[in-house]
């Protein structure tokens, strides 16, 4: 389950990233993650995690959005470009190439954060009516 | 009013496992040692290799263990005899190693020794091969483990681990005779996904190999440790 370690992982970026807006805490809608084909993460897993994750914190309510990208493989002595598959061994199916350049695929990436700001005037709190 | 807003980030998701991991290599690298993550599935016969390597190259090089893999435990007692330090590294319930845990032990490491006097640091890693791929943790090569009794298809099914080697030792090939397995086909498939990695095959039986396997780390601690591991050519 290393999907609760890469959770962790995002949470202390996120934690990171809300200390930059100084005291006006923003509130998240929606992380956008970008994770390639070619790594060790299954999105959905990687969806739960985040949900149990956020639960009672700061984020609570954002929403997990993955981009899925596609393993693409160059290869190297055609430079055509191909989709690398584990039925066909990865190799290319121009020239029976192995697997050497990956274009896409390897990404781990948080790609941006959609958020609201709270108005920077705390709202005043309503004065108790003595009894 | 709540405006929507949108902040480009571009982060690396393990961005602080990366950060902590950056840490530790500028320690390993002020201390002039070589950190190796030894990585495979539970059965591939990493404590035995490991046992049978340190054992040969101790009167070599100053060398100490970090041993993350509760579940085949090296023999610490007669590593210990033998003069190499075995620190364990607690995991807790993960099933990989990452920069922080190894940090950890390092810092258990400083009260028995000064790492300044070691040439290599071995941290055996979590028998497992998905996540330890993407869990640095300060090490300047990766060596992955594959023994020929789990078939010839294990680097296409975790192809990111066999991507990610510098080198991949084939084990137990002392067994060959006695299984229905071609070496020369993992071997191919191990290549299909990392054209350019040290294949070694190995046994911890016999012997055979581990000149060639020393030999690779030889070649790595005569290069800068920042230096990418280049490819072994075998004749
Ligand atoms: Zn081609």
């Amino acid at each position: 389950m290393h999907e609760v370690d890469m959770t962790k992982c995002l949470l202390l970026s996120m934690q990171d990233w809300r200390q930059r807006h100084g005291p006006v805490s923003p509130s998240v809608k929606v992380v956008h993650l970008q994770v390639g084909d070619f790594t060790c993460v299954e999105p959905a897993q990687l969806v739960s995690t985040w949900d149990v994750a956020i639960r009672g914190s700061w984020l609570e309510g954002a929403r997990l959005s993955i981009e899925s990208i596609p393993l693409v493989g160059r290869c190297v002595r055609c430079s055509a470009t191909y989709r690398p598959s584990a039925d066909s061994a990865y190799r290319s199916p121009c020239c029976d190439h192995p697997m050497e350049e990956v274009v896409t695929g390897r990404e781990l990436r948080i790609r941006s954060v959609d958020y609201t700001l709270a108005s920077s005037v705390p709202a005043e709190k309503p004065t108790p009516v003595p009894s | 009013m709540h405006m929507p807003l949108e902040d480009t980030l571009g982060l690396n998701l393990l961005a602080a496992n990366q950060h902590q991991a950056e840490h530790n290599r500028q320690h390993f690298d002020a201390w002039e040692l070589l950190c190796l993550n030894v990585m495979s599935s539970p059965g591939a016969g990493k404590t035995s290799l490991l046992e049978r390597s340190l054992a040969q190259l101790r009167s070599e090089f100053a060398m100490a263990v970090l041993e993350g893999d509760m579940t085949t435990q090296l023999d610490a007692e007669r590593l210990e005899a033998i003069g190499i330090p075995v620190v364990p590294i607690t995991t807790g319930r993960a099933c990989h190693l990452d920069a922080a845990m190894v940090s950890g032990g390092v810092k258990l490491l400083r009260q028995r020794l000064d790492p300044a006097d070691l040439d290599i640091l071995w941290v055996e890693n979590v028998g497992n091969l998905v996540c330890p791929a993407e869990f640095e943790v300060g090490e300047h090569r990766k060596v992955a483990l594959l023994s020929v009794t789990e078939g010839d298809d294990k680097p296409l099914k975790y192809p990111v681990m066999f991507r990610e080697a510098d080198c991949v030792l084939i084990t137990k090939v002392d067994l060959l005779p006695h299984l229905p397995v071609q070496v020369e086909r993992i071997e191919d498939h191990i290549r299909q996904v990392n054209p350019h990695c040290a294949v070694i095959q190995v046994s911890a039986t016999t012997g055979e190999g581990l000149e060639a396997w020393h030999g690779w780390l030889r070649q790595q601690l005569a290069m800068p440790m920042g230096q990418q591991a280049p490819a072994l050519v075998l004749a």
